[in-house]
């Protein structure tokens, strides 16, 4: 069963593995989200989406959708 | 000012490069747009300490070469024109010391580029607050630049800079970051062999870009295409390889250059503001709040600099009146293009405050937290989290609240947010319903707490606010988006405003709305001004022939008299002329020609309703006495049937009118100036006009 950052909870962090969509891993990739990367997932927005990540040395956001493209290790 | 060098300033969102901008260029610097596109120009000059002239360009932020927006596209092609008219003699890459690993991706493609780099490290003073020990020395040999520490928010560093950028020719290029080449060897040869490049980046970026870029012919860029096809080069898969490529590079160059403590200061700082900022209730209560305050503020801040503007232009109309010769150029300067002008400069206070506020919670980086909190909301209605400003500023004004979308980088969600604002209610609507309001609801209170004329006026708002909502939603299906929908945004840390640049902003934005909406607001006065000061054929003589007979100057005093005559010139004017061409169109949803008037002349502005009302109705009632225009109009009888013209049904189908109806000439420019394309503003127009004529007209046979 893979893991993917959408699972993640708040506080909990794991490490990127590989993507699953082509054109999203682009855009991932060149925000710091690399293979190999540390990721912790620092909080959710009131609604539940987006969700904001550590990575990288800084605080990203993105949607529940780009984070379920992310498989972790 | 004359330039010797001409300098690109490139860098990360978020990295301090307006401010670094600002500190080299102060107030010599000049707004406009990149040819062809709508996206802002900024261009200054400083002096070198050599004595040479730089020419400075300001490009916008962005994460990599690779665009992701239009705003983004600009870099690039700047960059890569070959003889382009903005094309730099040097780049000065602004670089987060705080955030370095991400910062160096688009330092490493602007070096492959080949065109000489001087790197600027900003925020060198919190970097090391936060204990990040940087190898200045060694990495600027390892990367082959000079790298000047700065602080742009403090000044420090830029007399520095200057000095670097002087040097710009003397030392030799960077050094390559990675083996471009290897990415895609056999195409990127063709390319370079074909299109007579020496730089491999740029003919690997040409694969890529082609389609977008301007400079290049259909022909070249159809024959890349050719290549593309031949050598197998898939774009995605090249790009996510070339940014792992660069990732692997900067980490080897970061590891014995650069330490960097577990946590950051700033960064856990942040973190205990954004748990209260972004909290799921004191976060929407803060939010509110801030948005309560704002809106108050535009308002309360607003209202003495607006009464001093309107004054001073009454104090110049009746200066010019006095100078000026009376005739009909004078008539043309004064009521035409004086009027226009104030009827322009009236919205700067509001425009600098708002535009104040919105710079500065743009630099404290709140923003980011409202979108990043009102995403999923807006997302559902075809909106976006950035939306939310530009819909609240609304309530004072749509002409600086779609000047403010520019901050949304999706185009689809930033076309509805621009196409939506106009329908939320403006102050301008404010005594049109106040007016109107008074005249036909009963002024008693229901339920012991509530006033009616109150709940009618609460009632107008809310209607608007629900209107956006829904025409928002319509439209999410209406238009197609030109690029995937998708949220990936940096969330900066917090930081104080930079007055500086706040007042920059309200100088800048104040300006470009007095130059550009202005040319137009002034030409629609002019016009109106035309059509209501003219009649078809010899009508108006025959009027003044009319009145000039004694009987008239007998029974009648001049102010009375006079006002008789300039109302029945507006009825035979060819305003009123219209008036009564348009009557069969209007009667359906209840109003007459004078009411027809009106709406032509208000169509500059919808405020220009009550005056208009005042001079036509002064027909009616007792000359002799003055009453105010609500009795005018209560007084007001149909002559066929002898009932009065305003009853419920007309009162609520008119606000219904001015509620949906377009009815704004400020609001035309600017939806042009921003668009930069006359079908946005005209569809604009047809839509609303449609929506006004159909509440209207439902509002009218309900009500009857």
């Amino acid at each position: 069963m893979q893991t993917t950052l959408s699972q993640l909870e708040v506080g909990e962090t794991g490490i990127v593995k590989e993507f699953s969509d082509l054109e999203m891993s682009v855009k991932l990739m060149e925000m710091g989200c690399l293979p190999g990367e540390q990721i912790k997932v620092s909080r959710i927005a009131p609604m539940g989406d987006p969700i904001a990540i550590h990575v990288s040395g800084y605080q990203l956001s993105l949607r529940k959708f780009e984070a379920s493209t992310i498989i972790l290790q | 000012m004359k330039a010797d060098i001409r300098v690109a300033l490139v860098g990360n969102p978020n990295t301090g490069k307006s401010t670094l901008f600002n500190a080299l260029t102060g107030l010599n610097q000049k707004i406009g747009n990149f040819p062809g596109v709508t996206v802002d120009k900024k261009i200054g000059y400083t002096q070198l300490p050599d004595g040479r002239g730089a020419e400075i360009i300001d490009l916008p932020g962005t994460y990599s070469l690779y665009p992701k927006s239009k705003d983004e596209s600009i870099v690039f092609s700047v960059l890569a024109e070959k003889g382009g008219e903005l094309k730099p003699d040097l780049v000065v890459v602004i670089l987060d010391a705080t955030n370095l690993k991400r910062n160096l991706l688009l330092y490493t493609q602007v070096a492959d580029l080949k065109i000489p780099v001087v790197v600027a490290l900003n925020m060198i003073d919190l970097s090391k607050k936060a204990g990040i020990k940087i190898d200045i020395n060694l990495l600027a040999e390892k990367l082959g630049v000079p790298i000047v520490p700065i602080a742009a928010r403090k000044l420090q560093g830029i007399a520095e800079l200057k000095t670097a950028i002087s040097y710009a020719n003397k030392f030799a290029l960077q050094q390559e970051s990675i083996d471009v080449r290897a990415i895609a060897p056999e195409m990127v040869d063709a390319i370079s062999k074909e299109n007579n490049i020496d730089v491999p980046y740029l003919a690997l970026q040409l694969a890529h870009q082609h389609e977008t870029l301007k400079f290049l012919t259909p022909a070249e860029s159809d024959r890349i295409e050719d290549l593309e096809q031949q050598f197998s080069f898939h774009s995605q898969k090249a790009q996510g390889a070339e940014t792992i490529a660069r990732y692997n590079y900067i980490n080897d160059l970061l590891y014995d250059t650069v330490k960097t403590p577990q946590t950051a200061y700033d960064e856990s700082h942040s973190n205990k503001i954004d748990k209260i900022l972004t909290h799921r209730v004191f976060g929407f209560i803060i939010f509110m709040g801030i948005l309560l305050f704002m809106f108050q503020s535009i308002f309360a801040w607003s209202a003495y600099p607006m009464s001093l503007i309107e004054d001073l232009f009454v104090w110049a109309e009746g200066g010019l009146r006095h100078i000026l010769p009376a005739g009909p150029l004078a008539d043309l300067l004064i009521d035409g293009v004086v009027a226009g002008l104030s009827g322009v400069m009236v919205f700067i206070p509001q425009i600098a405050i708002l535009f104040a506020f919105i710079s500065i919670l743009e630099d404290t980086g709140y923003m980011s937290r409202v979108t990043f909190m009102m995403d999923k909301i807006m997302r559902k209605v075809g909106l976006n989290g950035k939306s939310v400003v530009p819909l609240i500023g609304g309530f004072a004004c749509a002409v600086p609240s779609i000047m403010s979308t520019r901050t949304i980088e999706n185009w689809k969600d930033r076309m509805i947010t621009i196409m939506v604002t106009p329908l939320v209610t403006c102050s301008a609507r404010l005594p049109v319903y106040t007016l109107l309001i008074a005249l036909v609801v009963p002024n008693k209170n229901v339920w012991f707490i509530f006033n009616l004329q109150g709940l009618a006026l609460t009632g107008m708002y809310v209607l608007s606010l629900v209107s956006a909502v829904l025409v928002a939603y319509v439209m999410k299906f209406v238009l197609k988006a030109r690029e995937r929908g998708y949220f990936i945004m940096e969330l900066p840390v917090y930081r104080m405003p930079r007055w500086n640049n706040v007042l920059f902003s309200m100088y800048d934005r104040a300006k470009t709305f007095v130059l550009e909406a202005g040319k137009v607001i002034i030409a629609v006065s002019v016009i109106l001004w035309v059509l209501s000061s003219y009649g078809p054929g010899n009508r108006f003589q025959k009027i003044d022939q009319k009145y000039s007979q004694p009987q008239y100057a007998q029974s009648m005093k001049p102010d009375s008299l006079k006002r008789v005559i300039s109302s029945e010139k507006l009825e035979n004017s060819y305003a009123g002329v219209l008036g009564h061409v348009i009557e069969p169109v209007i009667k359906p949803i209840g109003f007459d020609w004078k009411i027809g008037i009106a709406l032509i002349t208000s169509f500059a502005a919808r405020e220009v309703f009550v005056g208009t009302m005042a001079t036509i109705y002064s027909v009616e009632g007792d000359a002799d006495k003055i009453d105010s225009v609500q009795d005018k109009m209560r007084h007001a009888k149909n002559p066929d049937t002898g009932q009065p013209v305003f009853t419920l049904a007309v009162a609520f189908s008119l606000m219904m009118f001015y509620a949906f109806a377009m009815q704004c000439a400020s609001t035309v420019a600017v939806v042009y100036r921003e668009t930069k394309d006359w079908r946005w503003p005209a569809a604009q127009f047809a839509y609303m006009t449609v929506l006004a004529y159909g509440a209207s007209f439902l509002v009218y046979h309900l009500l009857k």
